[in-house]
This record gives structure tokens, C-alpha cells and sequence, in this order.
């Protein structure tokens, strides 16, 4: 799998996410600057990561959703090109049109790391065929704006389309408010497009994938890429 | 010399907060009266916070020499080696004064100064912590301090990328006027790539970095270097505003060209900002400094020569460059969108000469402005000694179990939950011990090496008793890393007091100061970098005495690092150290009892020392499945955190003849919780290190238990030391 992680000014977990994948894929990311106008030729899958890129000053990702690389990612998506969107990345995403919705600030209206739970709501996907559906998987979040939200007609068609991977819930499974840190509609932390080949959502997998470290919760979601492209070749 | 520009007068050098004996001082060292920009810059480096003149003389009897420290205090920050071609760069730095006037960007210019101080350096951060002292619960504006410090050290770390994870909350009255933000930054350098503030080399371009420059942060220094009044708010202007931003590309530009070899010296622009970074590149390298302030890039038009050099604008840095490499360096800053302009050089005679609008409007002797500054040897009282307490003296107000739970749901003691959370404490995938045990644990790179890393003091101790309230500080972190099976390195001291013309306010210091050392120097653990805080009263009331001591320790396998919970079942629990059972300044005598006196508890350096090695011996054999230091609140609160982190309880038994009040809640020193499977290993090596160590009891069931008391539940415990902070904060709106 050859990876490609995109960097704008302020983004500042693109090391985190560069290591996940060197340890699972076992080849080094290509790091692409925002003001490239071009991927690398051959990329598999296009990684826009976690941060505060232009620190977050107008709204959460919507300068870097005009910067030139962005171009490029687009039509990458447009041509079915796997992206994987993690929290500034998930808002970035958003803010680009690559996925319906937006970000708020979390409903306690402040910033909130810990390990939380998420419920898998599909193992049918490149992203998530490192899973079984059902099953919980803890792994950390970091934002203060993470509160998805989107019109009632975008929230019934993401339902009634299964384009919702990941819920936050109890550890066993349940979808419930007191489980639910940021008030994100339908506890919703990751969504797909329509396509099914852009995910973005606010936890962070890449900072649980070592068993030294203690737990590899977010192992599955990079081994599954990684058996997606395998499978494809 | 330029128009416009007002007289100075005894009033505008008194307002500059300079006496009339360093009035002389500036006159007798010029043969002439200052200019305004002059007098300016005589009150930016003359003044407490950048001139240390009431401490220095008792800083330079620290320890601060070891065969693994690269660089002791007197730089940016502190460098030690940690092996494999590796150094660690650290320091703590207050940022109390700006912090009381405006919490959030207050806190937030704290945490980015205090990693300006380690990138500058060539150190890339890897972990921030910070002590926070609040006031009384009660007072007005206690809450909002809170909320505003926590979120603006969480809204720069956050955003900036580096890991908060660790650090201490204490509430105290009299903390009320005068709250403390004390925040300290680590970073990891390649021990042979160390970049330093001394320039070298005449006729090197001098250039500046970063963001623009504006008229924020005017005088902040000196505000920081006096009292605050009824005035308080008023001196909102001095305090900086941070952009995290700007400074995550200042540290990606800075690492950049310090690996393409273009830095000869390096200095970041902190307190008195351009002032005080050129002077002190110029003076610590025997040179002189030319600046040429038509250059220096400005946020808005018409600065005077006086603002630019007083300007605090935060994510600046003043660089002396190899003059073959300004394009090179040049198109980097581009890069990141960064301000670059050469706006000086270096120069033979030892002068500081400034020029603006085709003048000069400053032309001082370097060395005698910066470390030939004046020094004070401040008259000290020194301060009469409690009586010991004797326990049998102190009537047990409520059961066991009620003092208890009383004690783990006090705003000192309970959990920090609700602060840590907002920090991001996992970024860069490292953090091995998350905030809330004893120290936190940050693996090196891939590994196998981790870095342990605490902030602790006592400031009761430390009232009570300066030289052991110091000694205590040091012997807490020392322990703190050692419970985790961290073997200690090096600290960092943050030394934060009243007003040092009063001499109690003195002789708290100098005993402060004079345990520290005592300490450091029992420990073999140096001290490398540091700060000092004075002038924290308001209408003369003063903090309570707070040297607070940021220690760094090293693990050689971070997978072996030992944690403070509970890990099954029918483990046994053993209290290594001895039990007098000391009352005096405890938490249990203020929060239980109503009392605040006696003197604080004996540090033995020796029996520290003895007993930490003991115990970081059995975390490294594998001997241990717990460990955790007993200190606020004794061994009773020790064991009720080992229970809440599991959710297992204990059952506990002692057959120690001192009053059971005493025994469960004194806070002697030098003492450990563990717990084991076998014991007998254990107690043979004991025996045989002369280490006292005492059967407690076993974890198990959901209650702690002790004979002749109601039981405990630990889920009942939990509930209290998790909810009175969130509770409190919760009324903010």
C-alpha cells in the first residue's frame, strides 16, 4: 500500500499518522506539501491528518480546504481513490465537499482527550474490513470540535445508506448520551461518501497500534487497508 | 536625541521601576542621562524577572554539575545526556503575573515561551506539564482563573502538537490574590547538535524570525517584577496574546535550518523580547551588537525605537547567522510564511547601539547591561520553627472512613480529571503513563528508553518550614520518578515568592533555596535550568512560599515502568519506610481537623535515597505489581488511589502502636505503597538494605476494609474524588 499523508501548515499529527502506517503497511508515507499541485504518481490511499491546520483561526479546516494540493485530492476521490480523514482532516473533509455535514464545537464547549468507545457499524468496507460490525473498539480522541451535525434529509440518507462506520457508545455497544462526549447527531464519529471511498472521522486510530504501548484497538482500521489493496492487486 | 521623545525624569525612571540608587548606577556607567529608548532598555534587563538580581547570589550555591549534564543553568533551558546519542532539554518557567490579569492568554504565552526556551535549542518538544496554584474554592474569581488558565495552556499545547502530561492543582487562600502558572517543556536533541545564545564572530548578520512585531506585551517583564495593587486589571496591555500557530512553523523553520547549518547562535525573544535576546547574544559572546530597527518587521506603522524594544510579541526569535547560508535560511522561512529580515550584526567594541529613522537612539555598554547587571544581597530573616505535633495531641474529629472520604474529595487531593482532559495528552503516539499517576512516562522515539516526568511541592511545608519544605520538594519529585521505576537525572526549579524587599519574604527564599540544595546534592539529582517568580502579593499579602521542582527521570525499558493501580486480586500490600505518624501541616490536620500548623514532616536525604533505591530495584527485578508514593494525605489516601485506578479494593490491618488517625493519614516521608505476590523475596532484601517494610494487608473485594472500621466502597470512593471538580466548574456560568 502506498500511502500519501498531506501536510498543511498547522497540522501537527502527520507523525503519528506516518508511523501507524510504517508499522502496519511496512513502507514509509509520502509526505505531500499543501502547496503541491500533484500526489504522488501511484498513491493508494491519501491521508489528510489531525491538528490545528492554520490554526483553526477561520473555521475548523476551511483554509485548507481551498489549498492547491486539495485539487489534486479531489480528483483523486472522484476517481474512487481511497482517502482516510482523521479529526482537522474529518473538518477539512468537510469543508472541501468531500463529505456532507460539519464539525461544531463539542457540547460542553471544550476540548476533550481521552480513550473513548466505538461501536463498528460495518465490516463490509476497505476501512473497516479489519473488524467485525458490532464490535467496540476504544481508541483516543482530541478535538474541541467535534460535535458532527448535519440537515435532517443528509443525517436519514447517511443512516439509509449504512454510510455511518463508527458510533461512540457504552463499551458494550450501547448508543448512548452519557457515552457520547462531543453531542454528535446519532453519536455519529465517522461517515463515508456516497461512494464509500472517503471516511472521515474524529478519533484518533493511529495513536493505538502498539501492543508495547498498551492497546492496538486502531490496528484493524490500517491492516484492513492494507488487505484491501493486497486482495485488489 | 530624537524629538518628540520625553524628558526623563526621577518619576518616568521610578514609573520604569528603577530605583534612584540604579538611576546612579546608569549614569556613572554612561557619563550622561539615558535617552528614553535607553532608559527603556536599562528597566527591561534591569529589572527582577530578567536580571535575577535579589536571587542570583543565592541561586549559584544550587548543585548543578553532573557527569550527565550537557548544560546547566544560565542558557534557554537545561540539556542533559540520556545515552545513545541523545539529549533531553528542559525547563519550567512561570508565568504567574500575566496569568492572574488575563487566565487564557496569560496561561497560553506561558506554554508557548516555555517551548520557544527548549526549540531554541535545537530540541523538538516532546512533552509539557504545569503546576497550577489556585485560591480559595470560595473566592470570586477562583473559577474563572481555572477555566481561563486550563484552557488557554490546553488551547496552545493542543494546537502547537506536543503531549500535557502531568503536572499539580492545589487550591489555597492564599493563592487569591496572586494565582501561579508554572509550566515546563521537554524536548529531545541529538546531544551533539545544541544550539547556544553565545554569538561567535564579528560582522555576523543578525537575524529576526517569526511573527511580526507589535505593541503588545510593553513592559511586561517589569509588571512582572513588582506587586499587584487595586490596579491590577488596569495592566491588562502588558500581558502578550499567543499564536500557537505561528509558533508550530516557527519550531518546523528553526529545526530546519539549524539541520542545514546555517545557526551560529540562537535566542528566542521572551521577556523585554528584542532587548534582552540581543543583548544577551552579544554579551554572553564578548561581542558587541548592532540593530538597525528600520528593518525589524513591524505589525503596524509608527512603532517607536522604545516600543520595538520593549515589544513581548510572542513567536519571535533573534538568530546570528553563517553569512554564506542567508539564502539558504531565507527561502526556509519563506516556506513556512514566516517573517526573515537581517536586521543587524555583530561588532568588536562591547557596545549595544540601536538606530531608528537614520539615528541612534541607544548606545550602552553590553556587558554591564546584561550579565554585569546589578546584584542585591537582600537582608533575610530567618524564620522561627514550628513545634513538632505530638498526634496523641490531635483528637480525631470523625471515624477513619469518613475522614476519608472526606479527604479524597477535597480540591486537593481529588482527581484532575477535568483539567488533563483538556489537554491532549496522547499526541505523537508516545505517552506510556497518562496524567494522574505518580509521574508521567514518555517513550523515546520507538524506544526501548522513556522519560518519567513530575511537578510537585508542598508550599504548607514550605511556610512552615523553608529548609525542609525545599528539602521535602525535591525528595517528592526524586520519589515520584522513582515509583515508577524511573531513575532520577536532573530537575528543573521554579521558585515562586512574595516580595523579596521584605526580609520573612527573603528568608522564606533563601531557606528554600538553601534545602533544594541540600537536597540536589543528597539526591545526586542537579538542578540544570529554572526561573524565579518574585513580587507574588497583592496590597502585601504574599503566596505561600512555592519552589516548585519540575524532575526528570530516565526508564531503559519503558514497558517495565510501573503504575500505581491495583493489578488483581490477593496481592499482597506492603508499606516500605517508617510510620511516626507526623500530623503537623498535614492535609488530614487542615481539611479533617480545621488546623494548619506544627512543622511539617523530617526529610531524611539519606533514608530517601535508601529507600527510593529499594524500591526502584523491585520495580526493575519484576518483584512489585504496584508501586506508588505516600505523600498529601498519607497511607491511607495512597491506598484508596492505588483502588480507585483498579476498582479493587483492600483489606487492611496494622499492628503499629501509634494512633490509628496518625498511622493512616500522617505524612511522614521516604514512604512507598507496593504490592507483590510473593513478599518473602521482598522482605529479605529489605532486611538486608536496612529498609523498614510492614504487611498492610491484601487488594481485594470492592471495599477497603479496615479492622474496627466500616468499610469502604470504592466505587463510593471514586465517585468522590472524581466529581468535586467537575461539580465545582460547573457553576461557572
Amino acid at each position: 500500500m502506498k500511502s500519501a499523508v498531506v501536510v498543511f501548515p498547522g497540522i501537527n499529527r502527520e507523525r503519528d499518522m506516518a508511523r501507524a502506517l510504517r508499522l502496519i503497511s511496512g513502507r514509509d508515507p509520502a509526505m505531500v506539501w499543501h502547496a503541491d499541485s500533484a500526489l504522488p504518481v501511484g498513491t493508494d490511499l491519501v491521508v489528510i491528518p489531525g491538528g490545528f491546520s492554520y490554526g483553526d483561526y477561520l473555521r475548523c479546516g476551511a483554509i485548507a480546504a481551498r489549498a492547491p494540493i486539495m485539487d489534486a485530492v479531489r480528483a483523486f476521490a472522484a476517481k474512487g481513490g481511497l482517502v482516510l480523514a482523521v479529526c482537522n482532516g474529518f473538518q477539512i473533509a468537510c469543508e472541501a465537499g468531500l463529505l456532507p455535514g460539519v464539525l461544531m464545537r463539542n457540547a460542553q464547549l471544550r476540548f476533550i482527550c481521552r480513550d473513548i468507545f466505538l461501536r463498528v457499524e460495518r465490516s463490509d468496507t476497505p476501512f473497516t474490513r479489519g473488524y467485525n460490525a458490532g464490535q467496540v473498539i476504544r481508541i483516543p480522541v482530541a478535538h474541541g470540535e467535534g460535535n458532527y451535525i448535519a440537515d435532517g434529509e443528509t443525517i436519514a440518507r447517511l443512516e439509509g445508506e449504512g454510510r455511518v462506520l463508527f458510533r461512540y457508545s457504552s463499551p458494550d455497544g450501547i448508543i448512548d448520551p452519557n457515552w457520547n462526549h462531543n453531542g454528535a447527531m446519532n453519536g455519529i464519529a465517522g461517515i463515508i461518501n456516497e461512494r464509500g471511498n472517503v471516511l472521515g472521522m474524529m478519533p484518533h486510530p493511529e495513536n493505538h497500534v502498539e501492543a508495547s504501548m498498551g492497546r492496538t484497538d486502531g490496528r484493524g482500521l490500517f491492516a484492513g487497508l492494507v488487505d484491501h489493496f493486497k486482495a485488489a492487486a | 536625541m530624537i524629538p518628540n521623545e520625553p524628558a526623563v525624569t526621577p518619576e518616568l525612571i521610578a514609573q520604569h521601576g528603577l530605583t534612584p540608587e540604579e538611576c546612579e548606577r546608569i549614569l556613572k556607567l554612561l557619563g550622561r542621562e539615558p535617552s528614553f529608548t535607553e532608559l527603556g532598555i536599562f528597566s527591561a534587563m534591569w529589572n527582577e524577572h530578567c536580571s535575577y538580581k535579589s536571587s542570583k547570589i543565592h541561586l549559584r550555591t544550587l548543585p548543578t554539575k553532573a557527569p550527565w549534564v550537557i548544560q546547566g543553568p544560565g542558557e534557554n533551558a537545561g540539556v542533559i545526556d540520556i545515552g545513545d546519542g541523545l539529549a533531553v532539554v528542559f525547563k519550567m518557567e512561570s508565568h504567574n503575573h500575566p496569568s492572574y490579569i488575563e487566565p487564557y492568554q496569560g496561561a497560553a504565552t506561558g506554554v508557548g515561551g516555555i517551548l520557544r526556551d527548549v526549540f531554541t535549542m535545537g530540541a523538538r518538544p516532546i512533552a509539557c506539564l504545569n503546576a497550577l496554584s489556585f485560591g480559595d474554592p470560595k473566592h470570586p474569581k477562583t473559577r474563572a482563573l481555572v477555566a481561563g488558565v486550563v484552557a488557554g495552556i490546553g488551547g496552545y499545547g493542543n494546537s502547537f502538537g506536543v503531549p500535557t502530561v502531568g503536572g499539580e492543582v492545589r487550591f489555597d487562600r492564599r493563592y487569591d490574590g496572586n494565582c501561579l502558572v508554572n509550566a515546563m517543556a521537554v524536548g529531545l536533541a541529538e546531544s551533539d547538535k545544541i544550539f547556544y545564545a553565545k554569538a561567535t564572530g564579528v560582522g555576523m548578520p543578525i537575524v529576526y524570525l517569526g511573527s511580526k512585531t507589535g505593541r503588545d506585551g510593553i513592559h511586561g517583564a517589569t509588571m512582572a517584577s513588582a506587586e499587584f495593587g487595586a490596579d491590577a486589571e488596569e495592566k491588562r496591555p502588558t500581558v502578550q496574546v499567543g499564536d500557537p500557530f505561528s509558533e508550530k512553523l516557527l519550531l518546523e523553520a528553526c529545526l530546519e535550518i539549524m539541520a542545514k547549518g546555517c545557526v551560529i547562535a540562537i535566542q528566542d525573544m521572551g521577556a523585554a523580547g528584542l532587548t534582552c535576546s540581543a543583548v544577551e547574544m552579544g554579551a554572553k559572546g564578548d561581542l558587541g551588537v548592532v540593530l538597525d530597527l528600520d528593518k525589524v518587521p513591524c505589525r503596524e506603522t509608527g512603532m517607536s525605537a522604545y516600543e520595538m524594544m520593549l515589544s513581548e510579541s510572542q513567536e519571535r526569535m533573534l538568530m546570528v547567522l553563517k553569512p554564506e547560508k542567508e539564502a539558504e535560511a531565507e527561502a526556509i522561512f519563506r516556506k513556512w510564511g514566516l517573517d526573515f529580515a537581517v536586521v543587524g550584526e555583530t561588532t568588536p567594541g562591547k557596545r549595544f547601539v540601536v538606530r531608528h529613522g537614520g539615528g541612534i537612539v541607544a548606545d550602552l555598554p553590553i556587558k554591564e547591561l546584561g550579565d554585569e547587571a546589578p546584584v542585591y544581597q537582600r537582608p533575610f530573616a530567618e524564620l522561627r520553627k514550628q513545634a513538632e505535633l505530638d498526634p496523641a495531641a490531635v483528637k480525631p474529629p470523625v471515624a477513619i472512613a469518613d475522614a476519608l472520604k472526606a479527604l479524597i474529595g477535597s480540591p486537593d487531593l481529588c482527581s484532575k480529571r477535568w483539567v488533563w482532559e483538556q489537554y491532549d495528552h496522547v499526541i505523537l503516539g508516545n505517552t506510556v503513563q497518562r496524567p494522574g499517576g505518580d509521574a508521567a512516562v514518555v517513550r523515546i522515539n520507538q524506544g526501548p528508553k522513556a522519560l518519567a516526568l513530575t511537578t510537585d511541592v508542598a508550599p504548607r511545608y514550605c511556610e512552615a518550614d523553608p529548609f525542609e519544605g525545599g528539602k521535602q520538594a525535591v525528595a517528592e519529585a526524586w520519589r515520584n520518578l522513582s515509583a515508577v521505576g524511573a531513575k532520577p537525572l536532573a530537575l528543573t526549579d521554579n521558585l515562586n515568592f512574595g516580595n523579596p524587599e521584605r526580609p520573612e519574604i527573603m528568608g522564606q527564599f533563601v531557606g528554600c533555596v538553601r534545602g533544594i540544595g541540600e537536597a540536589c546534592r543528597a539526591l545526586d539529582f542537579p538542578v540544570v535550568s529554572g526561573n524565579v517568580s518574585l513580587y507574588n502579593e497583592t496590597n502585601g499579602r504574599a503566596i505561600l512560599p512555592t519552589p516548585t521542582i519540575g524532575g526528570v527521570g530516565l526508564l531503559d525499558e519503558f514497558t517495565q515502568s510501573m503504575t500505581a493501580a491495583f493489578k488483581r486480586e490477593g496481592d499482597a500490600i506492603l508499606l516500605v519506610g517508617e510510620t511516626r505518624g507526623w500530623l503537623g501541616q498535614s492535609v488530614y490536620l487542615r481539611e479533617v481537623c480545621g488546623r494548619e500548623e506544627g512543622a511539617p514532616p523530617p526529610v531524611d536525604l539519606a533514608t530517601e535515597r535508601r529507600h527510593g533505591d529499594f524500591v526502584r530495584s523491585l520495580i526493575r527485578d519484576g518483584l512489585v505489581t504496584a508501586a506508588h508514593d505516600v505523600s498529601d494525605g498519607g497511607v491511607l489516601v495512597a491506598v484508596a488511589e492505588m483502588a480507585i485506578a483498579s476498582g479493587i479494593g483492600a483489606v487492611l490491618e496494622t499492628a503499629c502502636k501509634v494512633p490509628a488517625h496518625a498511622f493512616w493519614f500522617g505524612e511522614d516521608q521516604a514512604r512507598y505503597m507496593v504490592t507483590a505476590k510473593l513478599t518473602e523475596p521482598i522482605f529479605e532484601r529489605a532486611s538486608a538494605a536496612g529498609v523498614p517494610i510492614a504487611a498492610l494487608g491484601a487488594t481485594g473485594g470492592a471495599v477497603v476494609s479496615l479492622e474496627g472500621e466500616r468499610p469502604i466502597s470504592v466505587a463510593d470512593l471514586k465517585q468522590r474524588f472524581e466529581a468535586w471538580l467537575p461539580a465545582y466548574m460547573a457553576d461557572l456560568h
